[in-house]
């Protein structure tokens, strides 16, 4: 079959299509024949795929918590038990993610071909991570024509004018989140997105959710803030706010992802399932995973040390479980691309990420998933860092020639 | 002297023709000089304002051509910049009266960036590179040319964040009324304007993209590396 598809075959302007298919199945035939190299199986689509594995705990996880809160909605009572009819949780929970899924991979891949076939190249590999970690950073609710839109501006924007997979700047899946965050505020923050229905049903019949709060534990937490009237001193009325907040969230229940958020960030355990398989197979980094929690609990532990309202009393490791922060920890800081590829400057890149993802979130409540900002800023600062890592470590050298 | 001669060209010769066609196609102040962006950013969230803009400069530019043009042997070189500001400066000043006389919600809302039309890198250029060198017709076309390039960029950025930011074009709802509660066409649908559109990078965004699509038709304009 291959014949008409390399050049000047009947089909070669299809070639980008068939290569893909092809080596997705088969082991490419190409092999390095000079010199000495490590030959080794593992190319662009096996790491890709060991991430899109690492991903599942998220995703399933993600469709049944999703399922959950859609039934606690339908329900009309926030305090279902979480364990029970699971069943039914994840079909529901399924039937609001796969499309997700499939418009955020759809889209995606349809672009990607696009620019492949003008190109002349195969279908490049990095989006069947950008397809899943797109869907995943997206609320319940999002509209689907949303989810299309920002992939489509996240693929070319953040993407191909740089030249298509190993070029971009920044991480895609966190600039079609950034677009959307941007572009539709109302459709991505705010406490009706988060769980499926929910915005619908306020609008119809709101007596049923009588007391009903949608927010997430980070929008909570800002409302907890502005509950002022009752009691006299700001630093009891601080406290109290953070112990309310520990009853309604309680460390275990954001740990394991019992909360509401989006579809796949709410869970620190599954994240770290994942991270675990990235940084066995040698995929992700676990110089940066750590240094980025580091940087957000030594951030935490700084604002607990100026305290005075509830977000800055908040415990420094509620905010390791709360938010995206693991999600963004382990899948998104560590992009091999958009990372620092030195190893000191790794460690630099991941700190001041968590650092950074603390800061936006605490200090300005506008903001308060600020791990993608935070993410992005680093993405761009990453070759600054490598570059001076590089260097000091020329300097270093050189100084050492002198002596001697 | 050979002036003679040259007066004898024709008004629209073909070199003249050029002057105003250039600037319009392949060497575009805003996006093959990449000049004046600062205010293709700022006022082109309404495209009633880029076009207000777009006039302004057509008129300083123009005018400020034929002015420095005039006076091109009379002014001592050391001191060349501070006269075509003064020039510029009080053209600038002219403009900003009539608006504020004429336009006043306008001139509200365009605020000091018709005042910046002043340090604009593209009527400076024009001055210096061109009016300071030619004759008076031929700087005329030229501030035409570039004037017109720079307003056609700035209205059509204007008009997609304008359509995709607000929904309307110079003030006309196109998709629909969008009030909260009394939706109709598109929004009731469940569209949504874009915010990212009202915020400025996204007009550094669609400049980009417009760069974008004039290197790829005429590959002449890539830069070697």
């Amino acid at each position: 079959m291959e014949p008409h598809f390399i050049k000047g075959g009947k089909y070669e302007k299809w070639n980008p299509l068939f290569e893909t298919l092809a080596t997705f199945a088969f082991t490419p035939k190409l092999v390095t024949t000079k010199g000495t190299h490590i030959r080794d199986g593992v190319d662009l689509k096996r790491t890709m795929f060991t991430v899109v594995i690492a991903l599942i705990p998220c995703l399933i996880f993600g469709i049944y918590n999703t399922g959950h809160w859609e039934m606690a909605v339908a329900e009309g009572n926030r305090d279902i038990p979480y364990f029970a009819e699971m069943g039914a949780k994840f079909l529901m929970g399924l039937t609001i993610v796969l499309p997700v899924v499939v418009v955020s991979y759809g889209v995606g891949l349809t672009i990607e071909f696009i620019f492949g076939m003008l190109r002349g190249h195969s279908l490049h590999e990095g989006f069947l991570v950008s397809g899943m970690l797109i869907p995943l950073t997206m609320p319940a609710d999002v509209p689907l024509w949303m989810v299309g839109l920002a992939t489509a501006f996240a693929v070319i924007i953040g993407k191909e004018i740089f030249g298509g997979t190993g070029m971009n700047v920044v991480n895609i899946a966190l600039t079609a989140r950034a677009f959307l965050f941007f572009a539709y505020p109302t459709s991505m923050s705010g406490d009706k997105v988060w769980m499926s229905g929910l915005g619908e049903k306020m609008n119809t019949n709101a007596a049923d959710l009588d007391g009903f709060s949608g927010a997430t534990a980070l929008g909570d937490l800002a409302s907890f803030m502005s509950d002022k009237a009752t009691v006299a001193g700001e630093a009891v009325q601080s406290n109290m706010a953070v112990q309310n907040f520990s009853n309604e969230y309680g460390a275990w229940e954001s740990f394991m992802g019992m909360i509401p958020g989006s579809i796949g960030e709410t869970s620190t355990m599954a994240c770290l399932i994942g991270g675990l398989l990235l940084v066995i197979t040698g995929v992700g980094s676990l110089r940066i995973i750590l240094s980025f929690f580091a940087g957000g609990f030594i951030m935490g532990l700084l604002l607990n040390a100026i305290g005075g309202n509830p977000y800055l009393d908040l415990p420094a490791f509620y905010h390791l479980i709360i938010g995206g922060f693991a999600f963004g920890a382990v899948f998104m800081a560590t992009d091999p691309v958009t990372a620092s590829q030195t190893a000191t400057g790794k460690i630099i890149y991941g700190f001041f990420g968590g650092f950074l993802a603390i800061m936006i979130r605490v200090l300005n409540p506008a903001y308060p998933e600020g791990v993608f900002l935070a993410i992005l800023f680093m993405n761009v600062m990453a070759p600054i860092i490598d570059h001076y890592i590089i260097q000091a470590n020329i300097n270093r050298r050189l100084k050492r020639l002198k002596t001697a | 002297m050979s002036t003679d001669k040259k007066t004898s060209e024709p008004l629209f010769s073909k070199k003249n023709k050029q002057l105003i066609t250039d600037p319009l196609t392949d060497n575009n102040p805003v996006t093959i000089q990449v000049l004046g962006i600062c205010s293709a950013l700022a006022i082109t969230v309404q495209v009633s304002q880029a076009i207000v803009m777009s006039l302004s400069v057509l008129f300083v530019i123009i005018m400020g051509n034929l002015i420095v043009s005039l006076l091109r042997n009379l002014i001592p070189s050391r001191i060349r910049i501070i006269v075509q500001l003064l020039v510029v400066a009080s053209l600038v000043i002219i403009v900003d009266q009539v608006l504020a006389a004429f336009q006043p919600d306008l001139s509200a809302k365009l605020s000091v960036f018709v005042g910046l039309i002043i340090t604009n890198c593209i009527i400076m250029g024009r001055l210096e590179a061109f009016a300071m060198a030619n004759k008076p017709w031929p700087s005329i076309l030229d501030g035409l040319g570039n004037g017109l390039g720079y307003g056609a960029i700035l209205i059509l950025v204007a008009v997609f964040r304008e359509l995709f930011g607000s929904g309307t074009l110079m003030g006309y709802p196109i998709f629909g009324n969008s009030l909260p509660g009394e939706e109709s066409g598109l929004y009731a649908m469940g569209y949504q304007n874009n915010n990212l559109m009202i915020l400025p990078p996204m007009a550094l965004i669609i400049t980009g993209i417009i760069i974008w699509v004039q290197r790829s038709r005429n590959k002449a304009l890539i830069e070697e590396h």
